[in-house]
């Protein structure tokens, strides 16, 4: 509980420290709910004091009523306006610190190690980013004024009945532990409640989740009515719990109600027998009764910021966790102006992505200028993983992977990643218009660039065919064109910026033969007199290649052109072999 | 809305007891101000301690009376909105088990599960509303009035002008400022598209060193959802300060008025203060009742969305005389054996809501036992064309025959009793791998367990795991490999040992060897099984009785595949143009 306590304050103090930019507004906010409080806090006394001069026919103080009711004006418009100052201020820290704080996220994801984001499933992340980030600002930030203020009342309140009757306030006071024993009681019987009532609501969703997710499925099984009984089942202990659950819940407010009228009745009949022995006014007491009436308010206000307290901490360390992710090592001092000649060289390379299974050991690689190399392997066998090591996606272990005879861990990532070309079997594409997406490595790009591009890529005629051609805009990631079309614009994309060397991931499946035809055509373009690294799928590009690489389970097990790999009659040889009869070769 | 208010009827008691015994306990809370009142004109004025004490205690027990009658209406509103919300849901439920694929096509997985249980939250939470306040806000004000009304006609006027200005000034905030919560999650969902589409698409964005730009993007986005946020803020910040300004100055009005009315001696200084009580409670009142309209507001979207899915029927249904008796063994009986086992003939199909034919013209046969082979690229139609063999889906035209009769003669659950399907995606369901494999067969014993996964050429792996087939599937299946999970899906169909399987690419994950060993396992096991393979891969169903070979929607041909081979040009393209 302590260390729990202080990774609190930690957590808290950060945020703070997020907010202190905008701490003008935090000082606007506070001095506000005090003034607002203050004034409207004493609109009782004059209340009090305006029934005063109201006692009966005959005996009303017209002069000194007015003089009241201006000064309560007075207060009422001051009150009014410092509270929407202090609504406003909160606003302006809440807004800019979660905007800080959601840009803060956002830049460190793109500056992590890739392998974070491999690691780390991408919905957490988004939820952390917009959920969590929201529950942060409704929870801590908003209710830090409602804190501020309630406790302001209470403290106001309390002041000010010691000041009318000293005697009468300390009854009140003396009544506040049973408000506080009431809330506490309730609190944690349905905290109880509610706890259990999460857990069946989380086995419901996930239950609904995974049936309704998979209903099609559900179907071949015939499986209906299990389902329907499993589902019931759940369903029937939400139901007993949730009654319970709801009840307890909603006892706070007839309770505190019944709390308020035991002090309302206590101050009134108090307060009558003071005033039949003459030591309190009628005024007086209509002011005690008010405070009365409202005295329990702020006490349900800050059990409640309490809560909502917690779960923005939880959320707030979720978010700090993720700020606070290692980030690839600083390469700003490293030279950048490297031009790439071709040659990479791969010297006693050692790899894994777990210490404890040895993926790429002692890998060796000489690949000449303008040569083609092939990475051939079943699923799995760790083709992309050397993607990863080439881009320098991920560091190695051991060893140095040289391009044009420099170390690529001495020259800038920028420097390195633009001397390739890449495009991957899982195409990407953002949410803007097809031009914007084939001139996202050159922002600067000509209509006539992007046109050329995108033709020498075979893109050309199927983009004019769509509804608004170059300016169609691309939805969900591409949800709108067909795998085979979104990789025709990822090569237009590399097409674009003529780097001198390639990465290319093959698409195994999935794309109909005409386009498939065209893709072969435009990669076999794009690879004219560049070095090229092709993960590869195809027969012809594997014939083509000037080194084919066998890959299997994370290792380079063969490696030589088509002809020396087929004689060796190794693994390479049994994997074409499997795959085609001898009249087909 | 108020077709689901159908619902109600089986917790009447609740919704009839819970409001009355509210509305007694605003009564009584209304009482309380005018025994205040004669406290301080009487009991003070005539210095009686007695009437004091005696008054004060009806107060309290007043207030202990009230707290009784909310319990009685908190735990009926309990009970009736949860058992509301259990109903619909169970209902809601087994009526969209009673769809078929073509609804579920246009509902949507995610707005199914949004309905079942967002919408019927929120359904939920105003049924309780519905008891705990419709009745109690709305008594209030008109209460409070008519109160002030019976103490001082004249002054009550005041009340009359004050309830509809502060309802006038929530509901021009409120209408103000809802549609930029609406515009404000909108921008909310392009923050978080552009995440989502940072972390899928991190290699790219490194490889073309566009971080910075994503920055800018991002930063753009997120100016948006900052500044809409503290504009709409700007306006809902009068919200407290307006009502709060409103209601004091109605206090003043009162006070100045009811100095002239007290001494005209028309009403008395303890009858003032009952006045302003009920102004305060009015305000409250008013507040709720602010609220209560937005969550009817979003119950009434909630119900229309929920009526929406209540309202779709299953367009698959059971012929009226569905033949029940039917067994498909008698047909071998009759010597039926010379007719097919599956046909289809002349078939085309679109998929509800479209016009184009995703199949078209499709007619073959085949023979019990065979072993089918289906190939042909991405959109041409592979996976369609094996839903309308368990009659997932009816063909627009033609017909399809199993035995020589129409799939639409049998009863549903008849006919999908003689598939095990293996579908493209590997899922699993949570609960342990015996679990899973029982999917089909609830009563399979562990040898029928044993030798399913001995067939899928799981069990090695799986008697290796600590637990055995007891061992549980985490989150889909993340603790296994994507192959791993594909053999237990292959072994969850032939637990049922079914007289027709069908694989529906169920291999891409298998190495080659693995694909082989499956392969020779199924010809040796299950030679009773028509086996129907679905693939991207020639070398998957070279071996196969027949080769179906479709493109674009088309049959491309028909035979072996040393036929094919020859004859058959798409054919030929796919085979050698693979080597993986």
């Amino acid at each position: 509980m302590t260390a729990d306590d202080k990774s609190n304050r930690v957590v808290l103090k950060r945020l703070i420290s997020y907010a202190k930019p905008y701490g003008m507004y935090l000082a606007g906010a506070v001095i506000s709910a005090m003034i607002s409080v203050l004034l409207s806090l004493l609109l009782p006394v004059f209340l009090g004091k305006a029934v005063d001069f109201i006692v009966e026919p005959g005996k009303v103080d017209y002069d000194g009523l007015i003089r009241t009711i201006i000064y309560m004006a007075l207060f009422i418009c001051g009150s009014s306006v410092f509270q929407w100052t202090m609504s406003y201020c909160t606003n302006k820290i809440t807004f800019y610190t979660v905007k800080d704080l959601r840009n803060s996220v956002f830049e460190k994801l793109n500056i992590v190690p890739l392998e974070v984001i491999d690691k780390t499933p991408h919905g957490n992340i988004i939820n952390t980013m917009v959920n969590d980030i929201d529950t942060v600002s409704d929870g801590l930030l908003q209710g830090f004024t409602q804190l501020f203020s309630g406790i302001m009342t209470i403290i106001g309140t309390i002041g000010l009945m010691l000041s009318i009757n000293p005697g009468m306030g300390f009854a009140v006071i003396l009544l506040t532990p049973l408000s506080l024993f009431v809330a506490s009681f309730i609190s944690r019987r349905t905290y109880r409640k509610f706890t259990e009532q999460t857990e069946i609501k989380g086995e419901m969703g996930g239950l609904i989740e995974e049936l309704l997710g998979n209903q099609k499925l559900i179907k071949t099984f015939s499986y209906e009515d299990r389902a329907l009984e499993r589902f019931m089942e759940v369903n029937e202990r939400l139901h007993e719990c949730g009654v319970m659950a709801q009840f307890y819940s909603s006892l706070t407010n007839p309770c505190t109600r019944f709390v308020n009228n035991m002090v309302y009745a206590a101050v009134g009949i108090l307060g009558a027998i003071s005033a039949i022995r003459g030591r309190l006014s009628v005024g007086q007491l209509t002011s005690f009764l008010s405070y009365a009436n409202q005295y329990t308010k702020p006490f349900n206000e800050i059990t409640g910021v309490i809560t909502e307290f917690q779960s923005a901490l939880a959320s707030a360390k979720r978010v700090f966790d993720l700020i606070d992710l290692e980030p690839e090592s600083s390469d700003e001092h490293l030279p950048a102006d490297i031009l790439a000649d071709g040659r990479v060289r791969l010297e006693n390379v050692y790899f894994s992505y777990d210490k404890n299974t040895p993926l790429i050991e002692d890998l060796n690689l000489d690949v000449k200028p303008g040569s083609r190399i092939a990475i051939v392997g079943p699923t799995g066998s760790g083709k992309t993983t050397v993607i990863n090591l080439l881009m320098r996606f991920y560091d190695i272990d051991k060893g140095k992977i040289e391009v044009s005879g420099v170390d690529i861990n001495k020259m800038q990532r920028r420097t390195l990643r633009s001397m390739y070309g890449m495009v991957l079997q899982d195409t990407w594409l953002f949410e803007g218009t097809v031009r914007d997406n084939i001139a996202y490595g050159k922002e600067d790009a000509t209509e006539e660039e992007i046109i050329n591009a995108a033709k020498a890529s075979y893109a050309h005629s199927f983009i004019k065919r769509l509804p608004n051609g170059y300016d169609t805009v691309i939805t969900k990631e591409g949800a709108n064109l067909s795998q085979g079309q979104r990789q025709l614009l990822s090569i237009a994309r590399v097409m674009l910026i003529k780097p001198p060397m390639l990465i290319l991931d093959e698409a195994t499946s999935n794309i109909d033969t005409r386009t498939e035809i065209h893709i072969q055509k435009a990669f076999a373009r794009l690879m004219e007199g560049r070095t090229s690294f092709i993960v590869a799928h195809r027969l012809s590009t594997i014939k083509e290649a000037d080194l084919i690489l066998v890959m299997n389970q994370g290792r380079i097990i063969e490696q030589g052109t088509h002809e020396e790999l087929l004689k060796k009659k190794g693994f390479y040889h049994k994997l074409y072999y499997s795959q085609f009869n001898n009249t087909q070769v | 809305m108020f077709k689901l208010a159908r619902y109600l009827k089986y917790f009447k008691k609740e919704v009839i007891i819970g409001p009355f015994f509210k509305l007694l306990e605003a009564i009584f809370e209304l009482i309380v101000p005018l025994v205040m009142a004669s406290i301080i004109d009487n009991g003070i004025k005539n210095k009686d301690t007695a009437y004091v004490l005696q008054k004060g205690g009806i107060i309290l027990l007043l207030g202990f009376m009230g707290l009784i009658f909310a319990l009685i209406c908190q735990y009926c509103a309990a009970r009736a909105s949860q058992g509301f919300g259990t109903m619909v849901r169970n209902d809601l439920y087994a009526h969209i088990n009673s769809l078929s694929h073509a609804e579920l096509d246009l509902l949507g997985t995610d707005t199914l599960i949004t309905v079942l249980t967002n919408d019927i939250n929120q359904m939920q939470l105003a049924v309780a509303m519905l008891i705990r306040l419709v009745v109690r806000a709305p008594f209030l004000i008109i209460g409070a009035i008519v109160m002030s009304m019976i103490l001082d006609l004249k002054l009550s006027v005041i009340f009359l002008i004050v309830a509809p200005l502060v309802s006038g000034v929530l509901y021009l905030i409120m209408e103000k400022s809802v549609p930029y919560y609406r515009v404000r999650q909108k921008m909310l969902d392009k923050v978080s598209l552009i995440t989502r589409e940072n972390l899928s698409g991190a290699r790219v964005i490194r490889a073309f060193s566009k971080q910075e730009h994503e920055v800018e993007r991002f930063e753009k986005a997120n100016d948006d959802v900052a500044d809409i946020a503290i504009n709409v803020g700007k306006i809902s910040a009068f919200l407290n300060p307006a009502t709060f300004a409103i209601l004091n100055i109605a206090i003043l009005v009162i006070l100045w008025f009811g100095g002239i009315r007290v001494d005209e001696g028309s009403l008395t200084q303890g009858e003032v203060i009952a006045f302003t009580n009920y102004m305060t409670q009015i305000s409250l009142a008013l507040v709720v009742v602010a609220n209560l309209v937005v969550i009817f507001t979003k119950a009434a979207a909630s119900a229309s969305r929920i009526n929406k899915v209540f309202e779709m029927m299953p367009s698959l249904k059971e012929k009226e005389k569905v033949m029940t008796d039917m067994h498909t063994d008698d047909h071998k009986d009759n010597g039926d054996t010379d007719k097919p086992f599956i046909s289809l003939d002349d078939v085309f199909f679109a998929y509800p809501g479209t016009d184009k034919y995703a199949l078209e013209d499709i007619s073959f046969d085949i023979n019990k036992g065979e072993v089918i082979g289906i190939i042909g690229g991405t959109g041409s139609g592979k996976s369609t064309l094996i839903n309308l063999l368990p009659r997932f889906y009816d063909a627009s035209k033609g017909t399809v025959r199993i035995n020589g009769i129409p799939v639409q003669d049998y009863p549903i659950n008849r006919l999908r009793g003689m598939f095990g399907i293996v579908p493209q995606k590997a899922v699993l369901f949570s609960g342990s791998i015996a679990d899973n494999l029982r999917y089909y067969k609830e009563d399979a014993t562990i040898e029928e367990i044993k030798r399913a996964l001995e067939i899928a050429q799981a069990r090695d792996f799986v008697e290796r795991l600590p637990q055995g087939h007891d061992t549980l599937i985490n989150q889909g299946g993340r603790n296994l490999s994507g192959g791993q999970r594909q053999r237990i899906t292959i072994a969850r169909a032939l637990v049922r040992n079914p007289e027709i399987l069908i694989l529906d690419d169920s291999f891409s994950a298998l190495d080659y060897v693995t694909d082989a060993n499956l392969r020779q396992a199924l010809r040796e096991n299950c030679k009773d099984t028509t086996v129907i393979i679905v693939s991207q891969r020639a070398n998957t169903i070279k071996n196969a009785d027949k080769i179906i070979v479709l493109d674009d929607g088309k049959i491309a041909g028909i035979g072996k595949h040393d036929e094919l081979y020859k004859s058959c040009q798409v054919y030929r393209e796919i085979c050698d143009s693979q080597i993986s």
